[in-house]
């Protein structure tokens, strides 16, 4: 463990003697100081509970797998899903057959080569719990292993958006298992940790919600290009990775200063001052994608299941309030957001959303409310207490919701609660809600493949069931399309339908901060932590 | 003696199986999906049937509760549902940590509050019985995560003298282990202490006013000897009746105070259960506060027959 060497040494040798007469040996500050430096201690933003990427798809976990498996094709920096383990790629010109080649020399932790048996059925495991893996198993004709070197996946129809789908950053990730592991039911966990990747998991050192440790895996054959995001040469500098669950931010926010850990992924906003102040700690932007918060009308219920009252609540919301409740002054770190996809990304775009822009107009919004036949009924709000940005989206909707004559039934409940609760399907007075709040990873909102909250098939939608026929014509206008300029049309159409609709409402899109160590290097910015190229000096 | 003990432990019995039922039903009723946690946003409906269905969370009532209380019979108290880890092998990892914290906060308080409560007894009136009474009032008040963070500012941040945060396990050595246990054991110990200086107090005026301690004093016995000998023995009893009953509050009070310093203990894997609905998790956790509360309540009434000869069982 890094500490101050002159204060706290002194005081260990003052209680050494003390301390060798009672523990009957010598501490080992020498080798105790060489192994801190090369252990890089982190402090992830959840605790990891369990460590099945397919089976759970939670951020936490989806980041710490990307240590320990590697994937066909990654995005770099550019949100290009480059060649990984994959050598060489071909598809058919009929666009029917995906051929992929795997590099030479990949091994599994055990040992093992990796092989074309393990990619193919690892592919399926993922395929069975990912929305585009959904979407290409609904076509499939086959998946082999034609040799130890060669997969084929054998279509129905094309499917052009095949490399984004095995490269992307959402979760779950198309993660390489050994077949023995990738043939585990992906309803089900698995029960051993073999990696394909730069680290090892060490399981006998892991304590589920405290400490997880990852070594660096020797044998691994990086790609010779220079690392980008997931793609590119990840070459590990650390040996020895420590992730440290800490519940409470001013304790990481204290242990940060106090060089007891190197590299922290989520301070809160309000801590990030006194962290920018100390001469040991740097402050910067976490993930340039950032997030976008959201609250959900439910669509099958009065008023929200009439599109005017759900227009009303667009015409009158602010989403400079929204922001600043989450981030608070900080300028840097939230821009408006008149649409749903991710700012800075290639397929943004604010068609359609006029009514997120300019001044609030109450008069018009309780017009509006009015005349969707609202009567007064209560409005129960879901707001989880326990997660920092619902609670505060939560608090300025209850806000908004009285000054437009609403009657609020403010559930203040946790995170947990609301899962359960958003699903059901009951009328508000036996259990059910009429809103709730979310947020969105901006990874998760660069296209309409991995932004679940855009789509609007009704039933099959997410949480709120909104049905708006005209969104799903354009998602799949996007799914055929067959040039950048063919997607961003159907993007541009997609989001005006979604707010002329209002699928759901966007509150703003919003930037957080990572914070590390000055001894650390190579800390980069991205929609998850990458251990590659990261360094820590003594 | 025997027979009582053997009594007393065979009475646990039906307490702990009021205890399983009552947790049970009460997670059986809570709000919350596990199934929807695991399967995580992404996840439709159908996906979250099938986890549930997966992990038998879909089956009857009496069924699971059947199940359960069949494996804790056979010495199993079941599967993690997130981590798939046995419920057992989780709570042993985060055993040490708990029972350190536990043991340094008792052994802290009670030879603190002891002596400043038989101190305030014994200058009743006086500034010394004002301040006593003062650090109790605060200790009661100030909520531990305060305390603790005010701790780990002065003592940890400015002052470098000890860590923020973690634990090292007694084997690697008895000065690692215990500079991560100070601060917490003294955040948690100030509410302790307030319950038991206080107490102490009280038992001693009451003591103080009896007819053998003023023979004492007529026969010339010190004031240390009347004080530590006899007045304190005779009021042991109900000091350590509350010892015995803070054993809960201890227990409370490591959930929070092992959150703030970031120890990994079972005050935060219970936590960590709770918000995750990991029901075989809270279930066993819950189980084993219970069973170490009866035993600590049964130790305390033995302890009474050593420090009060007229009790016998």
């Amino acid at each position: 463990m890094y500490r101050n060497v002159n204060r706290r040494t002194a005081l260990k040798l003052a209680a050494g003697a003390g301390a060798l007469a009672m523990s009957g040996k010598l501490a080992a500050p020498a080798l105790a100081q060489g192994a801190a430096a090369r252990t890089l201690r982190f402090v992830p933003q959840a605790n990891l509970a369990n460590f099945d990427p397919i089976w759970g798809t939670q951020y936490v976990v989806r980041n710490a797998s990307a240590m320990v498996w590697d994937t066909l094709y990654g995005f770099d920096d550019k949100l290009v899903p480059q060649r990984q383990m994959a050598e060489s790629e071909e598809v058919s010109s009929d666009g029917l057959t995906w051929t992929f080649k795997l590099r030479t020399g990949l091994k599994f932790h055990d040992g093992e080569p990796v092989l074309a048996k393990d990619v193919a059925a690892s592919l399926d495991r993922w395929a069975a719990r990912d929305q585009m893996g959904l979407l290409i198993k609904g076509i499939q004709q086959e998946l082999v292993a034609v040799d130890d070197r060669t997969v084929k996946w054998v279509l129905k129809k094309p499917f052009p958006k095949m490399l984004l789908a095995l490269g992307k950053i959402s979760t779950p990730i198309a993660f390489i298992m050994p077949e023995r592991l990738a043939k585990t039911d992906p309803f089900k966990q698995i029960s051993e940790y073999v990696g394909s990747g730069p680290m090892r998991f060490v399981k006998n050192e892991w304590v589920p919600g405290a400490k997880a440790v990852f070594e660096k895996f020797p044998d691994y054959v990086p790609r010779q290009e220079p690392g980008s995001w997931l793609a590119g040469g990840k070459r590990m500098l650390a040996e020895r990775v420590e992730w440290v669950i800490m519940p409470d931010p001013a304790t990481a926010s204290a242990a940060l200063q106090n060089g007891e850990i190197d590299w922290w992924e989520n301070p809160i906003s309000d801590l990030v001052p006194v962290l920018s102040k100390n001469r040991n700690v740097l402050v910067d932007i976490a993930d340039p994608l950032g997030n976008i918060g959201a609250f959900r009308m439910n669509h099958l219920y009065p008023p929200f299941n009439d599109v005017r009252a759900r227009r009303a609540v667009l015409m009158a919301m602010s989403q400079e309030d929204y922001m600043r409740a989450i981030v608070g002054d900080d300028n840097a770190l939230w821009k408006p957001l008149p649409g749903f996809f991710t700012p800075g990304t290639p397929l943004y775009t604010e068609e359609g959303g006029d009514i997120l822009k300019g001044k609030r107009d109450f008069d018009g919004a309780k017009r509006l409310l009015a005349q969707s036949g609202y009567s007064g009924q209560p409005v129960t709000c879901l707001v989880a207490q326990d997660q920092p940005i619902t609670k505060a989206q939560g608090d300025v909707t209850a806000d908004l919701l009285k000054r437009l004559g609403m009657n609020v039934d403010f559930a203040a409940i946790d995170w947990g609660t609301v899962g359960q609760r958003r699903a059901m399907k009951t009328p508000p007075g036996q259990g059910g809600w009429q809103m709730f709040h979310t947020w969105h990873s901006g990874a998760d909102c660069i296209n309409p493949a991995v932004a679940i909250g855009v789509r609007a098939s009704g039933d099959k939608a997410w949480f709120g069931w909104p049905d708006v026929p005209a969104v799903e014509a354009q998602v799949e206008a996007w799914y055929a399309a067959k040039t950048l300029d063919e997607e961003k049309t159907a993007i541009g159409r997609l989001n005006k339908a979604a707010l002329d609709g209002v699928v759901y409402a966007p509150t703003g899109f919003f930037l957080s901060y990572q914070a590390w160590r000055k001894n650390v290097t190579g800390v980069v910015k991205g929609p998850l932590p990458f251990f590659w190229g990261v360094a820590k000096s003594a | 003696m025997l027979s009582y003990i053997v009594r007393r432990l065979l009475a646990t019995i039906p307490v702990m199986a009021v205890v399983a039922l009552f947790v049970f039903s009460l997670l059986y009723v809570a709000p919350g999906d596990p199934a929807a946690v695991i399967a995580g946003d992404q996840a439709s409906p159908e996906d979250v049937a099938r986890i549930r269905q997966s992990l038998g969370l879909d089956r009857p009532f009496l069924i699971r509760f059947g199940e359960w209380v069949w494996q804790i019979l056979h010495g199993d108290l079941g599967t993690s549902i997130f981590t798939n880890l046995p419920v057992t092998t989780m709570m042993v990892q985060r055993f040490e940590p708990t029972l350190s914290l536990m043991a340094i906060t008792l052994c802290l308080s009670v030879s603190i509050a002891v002596p400043i409560g038989v101190l305030a007894a014994w200058k009743v009136g006086t500034w010394i019985d004002r301040a006593v009474m003062a650090f109790a009032v605060l200790g009661f008040s100030v909520p531990v995560f305060v305390i603790g963070y005010l701790l780990a500012y002065v003592f940890a941040l400015e002052l470098e003298w000890l860590p923020v945060q973690g634990y090292t396990p007694l084997s690697e050595g008895v000065w690692p282990w215990l500079e991560n246990l100070i601060l917490p054991a003294i955040a948690l110990g100030c509410v302790y202490s307030a319950l038991i200086a206080r107490i102490t107090r009280a038992a001693m005026l009451e003591v103080l006013q009896q007819d053998y301690i003023r023979t004492a004093r007529a026969k010339g016995m010190g004031q240390t000897a009347i004080l530590f000998v006899h007045a304190l023995k005779n009021a042991s009893v109900p000091i350590v009746t509350v010892i015995g009953i803070g054993i809960a509050l201890l227990i409370g009070g490591a959930v929070v105070t092992e959150s703030v310093f970031a120890i990994p203990g079972l005050g935060r894997l219970t936590v960590d259960a709770i918000l995750r609905r990991d029901y075989p998790l809270i279930q066993g956790i819950v189980l084993l506060f219970s069973f170490v509360y009866v035993l600590v309540n049964l130790l305390i009434d033995l302890l009474y027959t050593l420090l009060d000869p007229r009790i016998r069982y």
